[in-house]
């Protein structure tokens, strides 16, 4: 792993390559941009029709105003989420991608991974930007919670930036990882609560026979508290508990050491591996 | 004591040969023995110094290990064994333009490809004119690469990497591109280098190169440093081993290897009147004649005529790609001239050699070693130290009147 100071000399050529990302996108694509922005609505739109409309899945009363939108409940959750996948599966290429790159050239190969990942966090920024305005439109006066807001979005950066580099690396040495993560993120989806409120999530359930505290197991998931922490300034206009955000400190860190610690250990052989 | 630019300290670099390639998890998981591997050291114990300011040169025949060690001292492959420390910043040209991003600008790709290379970005704004005039691509610098033509994106790239500025300049066997007149900025551009004191580090497989840019040479073979000393030297020792299965022609004294797609039949040298003679005068016309033949068609050969004293010294070197005169094919039989109006060489006896290489001058089909001995007697201009008359002349100038 490289020292800090490698990584401050590094600075300027992890600039570069996020602007490479980010140019490349959308290039030579007619709405360009816009494209970032219309995934996520679309999203929105179907989730809203299938849960909202059929299955009929109400958002909760905003704890702090009188708003009620399932939209608006659905895109405090989602465009985290979406981070958190597009993030870690983005970045799972980019060392198969940039093999060549790897083969012919010296840098610290994390920038890589880690380029991939800040052009989705400027992807989040502008999302999250743009809902802030619609929160605000909406009645929800969001503004004052912006600092706890980004320190939300610093954790869960974190939190990706360590599972990329754990399976960027792994996916180098088994191809076998993309495929599974696909499977993985549809599950975790599923159990993470964002086409539905957390409320709606049984104490304790009969599962094939089993009688498990599924809401209590539900925690164990960290995305849950990221959604929910997101959800509590977004939506509710409510500070998370202190112990929810020490929580989320303590799994983003453990996620970045150990994707470094990981990356560290099996970037010696990528040259050779690739 | 003077720190060495590189030091390379017993390295060994080992690669596994999977019989099985396994890169799926079930294959991982699921077998109970290890998988089949075979070990392989690509570089073997290998210990060498590179002093400041040097061009060192490292040669040896594909797969001897010369290209790992490089990689291996870029820091892009880890040695096993053994560690490689160098002084100061590095620069690797092993592949031009491989960080290019085809859909990005060539200006987008300057600046990025600047900085994967540790070009800081103050420093890229500045050196940017310098760098795609170098290239010659100032018209198509916004245009996305992936429409230049591959002269244009290997010169771009060439020209990013020669201005990063390096202390060391790992350069892997790509002095061979771009047309004459960018070879000739190229190595303008090196020998610049060399002046400013930079540590060169050279693989190339033309012995010309190595024989003319290096200082000193490693010889590998099998990963393992098979010798080491000055340039000529190990060149020598080189190319004598490389030709192990060369032709000797004992009756007349001649030596030939190659690969024979193409064979110097013999060589002549005619006087003004077209007559083949052993003996010519300085100052007169001279050809020199060689008749090959091709057992098929190639394209674009290149003929040399090298002259060198008895001893092996180098006189001249004359070819056809250097006189701009090369052919887009060849075949079957016939002889190709080279004519000197007045011949420079000063009495003595010489001797000549042919050749029919490739454009790049790295495959040789063939090489006819002392293919004639041809003496040289005195002529005008008369003169007796070294094997070449100026062809100056002298004017006195009016004395300094007394004051």
């Amino acid at each position: 792993m490289t020292t800090l100071a490698e990584y401050r000399s590094s600075r300027e050529l992890l600039n570069n390559l996020t602007l490479r990302e980010l140019r490349s996108k959308y290039k030579r694509s007619v709405l360009g941009w816009t494209w970032s922005l219309l995934n996520p609505l679309a999203t929105m739109l179907i989730f809203t029709l299938v849960f909202r409309f059929f299955l009929r899945i109400e958002a909760p009363v905003s704890k702090s105003t009188d708003l009620h939108s399932f939209s608006l409940y659905l895109l405090c959750g989602l465009l985290p989420w979406n981070f958190f996948v597009n993030g870690v599966t983005a970045s799972m290429g980019s060392l198969v991608g940039n093999a060549n790159l790897i083969k012919k050239t010296y840098f610290p190969r994390e920038l890589l991974v880690i380029a991939q990942v800040n052009s989705w966090i400027v992807s989040l920024l502008i999302e999250m930007a743009l809902l802030a305005v619609g929160l605000i439109v909406f009645g929800n006066m969001v503004l004052p919670w912006l600092p706890v807001a980004i320190l939300l979005m610093a954790l869960l950066a974190m939190f990706v930036t360590g599972l990329a580099l754990a399976f960027s690396v792994l996916n180098v040495y088994f191809r076998d990882i993309q495929h599974f993560v696909g499977i993985l993120f549809q599950v975790w989806f599923y159990l993470t609560p964002i086409v539905y409120p957390l409320p709606r999530v049984p104490e304790r359930a009969d599962i094939f026979g089993n009688d498990l505290p599924v809401r209590a197991l539900f925690h164990v998931n960290p995305m849950v508290d990221f959604v929910e922490a997101f959800r509590a300034i977004l939506y509710d206009l409510q500070a998370p508990s202190l112990g929810i955000l020490a929580y989320l400190l303590v799994v983003s860190v453990v996620s970045l050491v150990g994707g470094m610690w990981l990356f560290g250990r099996l970037e010696g052989k990528l040259a050779e591996e690739l | 004591m003077i720190e060495p630019a590189v030091l390379v300290d017993g390295v060994s670099k080992r690669f596994r040969l999977y019989h099985e390639r396994n890169q799926s998890l079930k294959a991982a998981l699921m077998r109970r023995r290890r998988a089949i591997v075979e070990e392989f050291w690509a570089v073997r114990d290998v210990s060498l110094e590179v002093p400041p300011g040097s061009t060192f040169g490292l040669i040896g025949e594909n797969g001897s290990g010369k290209s790992t060690l490089m990689k291996c001292m870029a820091k892009i492959l880890r040695p096993d064994v053994g560690s490689i420390t160098v002084d100061g910043k590095v620069s690797a040209l092993l592949e031009l333009g491989a960080g290019f991003h085809p859909e990005l600008s060539g200006r987008e790709n300057v600046f990025l490809n600047a900085s994967i290379l540790g070009l800081r970005q103050k420093e890229v704004v500045e050196k940017f004119d310098e760098i795609v005039d170098f290239a010659g691509v100032e018209q198509f610098i916004d245009q996305p690469v992936k429409n230049y033509s591959s002269g244009m994106y290997v010169r771009l790239g060439f020209s990013v990497a020669i201005n990063v500025d390096p202390d060391v300049l790992l350069v892997d066997e790509v002095l061979a591109v771009g047309d004459e007149a960018f070879q000739r900025k190229c190595n303008e551009k090196f020998a610049d280098l060399r002046e400013a004191g930079k540590t060169i580090v050279l693989v190339s497989h033309s012995m010309v190169a190595v024989h003319n840019l290096c200082d000193q040479v490693a010889w590998l073979e099998h990963g393992k440093v098979k010798m080491l000393g000055p340039a000529r030297a190990v060149v020598d020792e080189y190319t004598g081993a490389l030709q192990a299965d060369r032709e000797v022609n004992e009756e007349t004294g001649t030596t030939r290897w190659g690969s024979g797609e193409g064979r110097v039949e013999r060589v002549e040298v005619l006087n003004a009147s077209g007559t083949p003679v052993p003996v010519v005068r300085t100052g007169e016309p001279v050809t020199v004649r060689v008749h090959y033949k091709f057992t098929e068609r190639i394209e674009q050969p290149v003929f040399f005529v090298p002259v060198n004293t008895l001893d092996g010294t180098n006189v001249a070197g004359p070819n056809t790609r250097a006189g701009d005169c090369v052919p887009d094919s060849l075949e079957g039989e016939g002889h190709i001239d080279f004519h000197v109006d007045r011949l420079l060489l000063l009495p003595g006896t010489y001797d000549l050699s042919a050749s029919i290489v490739d454009y790049s001058c790295l495959h040789t089909y063939d090489f006819l070693k002392h293919a004639l001995r041809f003496d040289v007697e005195a002529g005008e201009p008369r003169e007796t130290y070294g094997f070449v008359s100026l062809g100056g002349t002298w004017q006195v100038g009016a004395p300094v009147a007394r004051a």
